[in-house]
C-alpha cells in the first residue's frame, strides 16, 4: 500500500466512524458537544500519562472516553439546575477542563511529546510512518488497524441498537415507559461518542473530528427523510469528503486536515443550496409559486368582486387594474 | 352502578408531587375504574399532566403510590409496558427524519424488548391500527408533512400498536378540528367496548357529559372523581375552577 493510499483509507475509516454517531448527536442537538468532548478529552490523556508516563498505554484512552462522559454529565448537571441554558454549560465546562490540561502539559510534561498543536490539527500525513507489525511483517498503518476498530464497534452498536437510539431520541418518554432507560442509552452513545473522539483525533486532529462527526450528519438530514438512509447517506458523504479533500490537499499542496474540513464544509453548502426537497433553492421556488399563486387568486378574485359593477367600464380599464393590484 | 362491585384498573394512594419542593399534587386519592372512559378536568397548572406523568412512572414523587391493578400481573414493569401512552403532540421534535410507518412501528418496540427487532407481525400490526385511525395512505410519509389533526391520529395509531390495557392520553383533542374529534372519541369508545381503560386529559367542559363516563375534577387536589351524570356538576366545577361564573352554561 503506498503512504497516498493508506492516507485515504484511514481518513475515509474515520469519517465513517465518525459520522455515524454523529446522526444522533444531531438528532438530539447536541452538536456542540461534541466540539467540547474533542477538546476535554485532553485532561483524560495527560491524568492517564501522569499515572502510566507511557504515551501507548490503553489507560490513556480509557481516561479520555471516560473524561468525555465525564464532560456530558458536568454539562447536563449544570444545565439541569436551570440557572443557565444547555448552550452555556458547555462554554463553561469546555474551556475549563481543556485549559486545566493545557496548564497540565506546560507545567509538568514539558518534554514529552504531546503537543497542543498536532491534538488540534493532528497530522494525517505522518500516520503511515507508524507501523503495524506482526511476526517481522508489516501489515500497514498502525492507525488503519485502530480506527478500524473504532469503525467496526461504532457500526456494530448502531445496527444492534438501532431501535433504541431511534426512539430515545425521537420521543424518550416513550423511550422510558417502554423499559428503553433513554439516561442507559444516552450515556452509552456519549461513551460511543468518547471512544470515537479519542481513537479518531490521534490520527486526525480533534478539529477534523467534529468536522467528520457533524458535517455528513446535517448534510444528510437535508436529502433525506428516513433515519436508515440518513446513517447511510452520511456514512457516504463523509467518505466523499476524505477523499475529495485529499486529492484538493495534494494539488494545492495545503494541510490535509485543514483541506478535508474545508471540503466538508463545501458539500454542506452545495447541499443545503441545491437539496431536492429542503434546499434554499426549492423552498425559494416553493415559496414564489405559493406567492404567484396567491396574486393569481386575489387578481380573479378583485375581477370576480367587479363583475355587476356598475362602473364596470371605468374600473376595468389597464390603469386601474395597476392600482388595485397593489 | 354500585360502588362495591367495580373492578379498578389503577389506585392512586396519597400521591404527593413536587417540583423544587413546589407541590403540583397534593394527597391524590384516586380510583380509576376498569372498563372506563375518564376524563381529567382541571384549570391550567392544575397537575393534569403530571399526574399523568406520576401514575406512569415517569416522575418521583414526594409521597404515595400507584398500584396497577391487574389480576394477572402487578409488576409495574410489566405492567409499564402495558400502558399505552399518547402524549401532547408538541412534545416530539415532528422534523425528526421517520415516516408515518416508522413512528407507528415504536408501539410494539415494548413487546420486543432491548435489541430484538421488529418482525411481521409487527409491521401487520402497524398497518392494522394505520387503518384503523384511517393513516393506511400515509404509512410512508414523512413525519413534518402532517397537519394537527394527523399527528394526534399517528400518536393514536401508536398507542394502539402498544395493545395495551390502559390507555393514558394528554389533550388528544388539542388543535384537531371536529371530524378528527368525532373520529378520535369513536376510536375511544371503541376501546372502551373491549374492556379496556382510558383516561383522557381533556379541556373541553361542554363535550365532557357526551364524551366521557367517569369524570376526575383536579386543582392540585381531587376535587371529585366519579360517573359524570354525579360529579360533573356546576358546584363541582366552581370548586374546581375557583370561579363564580357559570361554567356549563345553558348546557347543563
Amino acid at each position: 500500500m503506498s503512504p497516498q493510499f493508506e492516507i485515504q483509507l484511514i481518513a475515509v475509516i474515520v469519517a465513517v466512524a465518525c459520522s455515524l454517531p454523529g446522526v444522533f448527536l444531531v438528532l438530539r442537538k447536541m452538536s456542540m458537544m461534541s466540539d467540547s468532548i474533542t477538546h476535554t478529552i485532553l485532561l483524560g490523556i495527560v491524568l492517564g500519562f501522569f499515572m502510566t508516563h507511557n504515551l501507548s498505554s490503553p489507560i490513556l484512552i480509557l481516561g479520555a472516553a471516560l473524561m468525555g462522559v465525564i464532560t456530558v454529565w458536568l454539562t447536563e448537571t449544570l444545565s439541569r439546575t436551570r440557572l443557565l441554558a444547555e448552550d452555556a454549560a458547555i462554554g463553561i465546562v469546555f474551556p475549563l477542563l481543556f485549559s486545566i490540561a493545557i496548564i497540565l502539559i506546560t507545567r509538568y510534561a514539558g518534554s514529552v511529546h504531546l503537543d497542543t498543536d498536532s491534538v488540534l490539527l493532528g497530522e494525517l500525513a505522518f500516520a503511515p510512518f507508524d507501523r503495524m507489525i506482526i511476526g517481522g511483517v508489516d501489515i500497514g498503518a498502525k492507525a488503519i488497524y485502530t480506527t478500524g476498530i473504532l469503525l467496526l464497534i461504532n457500526v456494530t452498536a448502531i445496527i444492534v441498537f438501532f431501535k433504541e437510539l431511534e426512539i430515545s431520541a425521537f420521543d424518550p418518554i416513550l423511550s422510558a415507559l417502554l423499559g428503553f432507560s433513554p439516561a442507559l442509552i444516552h450515556y452509552g452513545l456519549m461513551t460511543c461518542v468518547s471512544l470515537t473522539t479519542v481513537g479518531a483525533f490521534q490520527a486526525v486532529g480533534s478539529i477534523l473530528v467534529v468536522a467528520f462527526m457533524i458535517g455528513p450528519p446535517i448534510t444528510a438530514y437535508l436529502l433525506t427523510d428516513s433515519l436508515k438512509y440518513m446513517l447511510l447517506l452520511s456514512a457516504l458523504i463523509g467518505a466523499a469528503n476524505a477523499i475529495l479533500g485529499y486529492q484538493a490537499a495534494a494539488f494545492f499542496d495545503v494541510s490535509i486536515a485543514g483541506s478535508m474540513a474545508v471540503m466538508t464544509g463545501l458539500t454542506f453548502l452545495l447541499v443545503f443550496i441545491f437539496a431536492p426537497h429542503h434546499g434554499f433553492v426549492s423552498t425559494l421556488r416553493r415559496r414564489n409559486q405559493l406567492k404567484l399563486e396567491f396574486a393569481k387568486m386575489t387578481f380573479l378574485f378583485h375581477i370576480y368582486n367587479q363583475e355587476g359593477n356598475e362602473r364596470n367600464d371605468c374600473k376595468a380599464s389597464v390603469d386601474e387594474i395597476q392600482t388595485h393590484s397593489h | 352502578m354500585s360502588k362495591d362491585i367495580i373492578d379498578y384498573a389503577v389506585e392512586v394512594e396519597d400521591l404527593t408531587v413536587a417540583y423544587d419542593a413546589k407541590p403540583v399534587l397534593w394527597e391524590i386519592d384516586l380510583k380509576i375504574p376498569k372498563g372506563q372512559l375518564m376524563a381529567v378536568v382541571g384549570p391550567n397548572g392544575a397537575g393534569k399532566t403530571t399526574l399523568m406523568k406520576a401514575m406512569l412512572g415517569l416522575l418521583t414523587p414526594v409521597t404515595g403510590a400507584v398500584r396497577f391493578m391487574d389480576k394477572e400481573s402487578k409488576d409495574i414493569r410489566f405492567m409499564k409496558k402495558h400502558i399505552g401512552y399518547v402524549p401532547q403532540s408538541g412534545s416530539v421534535d415532528w422534523d425528526f427524519p421517520a415516516t408515518v410507518f416508522d413512528v407507528v412501528l415504536m408501539g410494539c418496540y415494548g413487546k420486543l424488548g432491548w435489541i430484538r427487532r421488529p418482525r411481521k407481525a409487527d409491521i401487520e400490526l402497524t398497518y392494522t391500527v394505520l387503518k384503523k385511525v384511517g393513516m393506511e395512505d400515509y404509512a410512508l410519509r414523512q413525519i413534518s408533512q402532517l397537519s394537527g389533526g394527523q399527528q394526534q391520529r399517528v400518536f393514536l395509531a401508536r398507542a394502539l400498536a402498544q395493545e395495551a390495557e390502559i390507555y393514558f392520553m394528554d389533550e388528544p383533542f388539542k388543535g384537531v378540528d371536529v371530524q378528527t374529534e368525532k373520529a378520535i372519541i369513536l376510536l375511544l369508545k371503541e376501546i372502551k367496548e373491549q374492556g379496556k381503560t382510558v383516561v383522557v386529559v381533556h379541556h373541553d367542559l361542554q363535550t365532557v357529559p357526551d364524551y366521557f363516563d367517569w369524570v376526575t375534577l383536579i386543582n392540585l387536589r381531587v376535587v371529585a372523581s366519579g360517573p359524570v351524570e354525579e360529579v360533573f356538576h356546576e358546584d363541582n366545577l366552581q370548586k374546581t375552577y375557583k370561579s363564580t361564573k357559570t361554567l356549563l352554561g345553558s348546557e347543563v
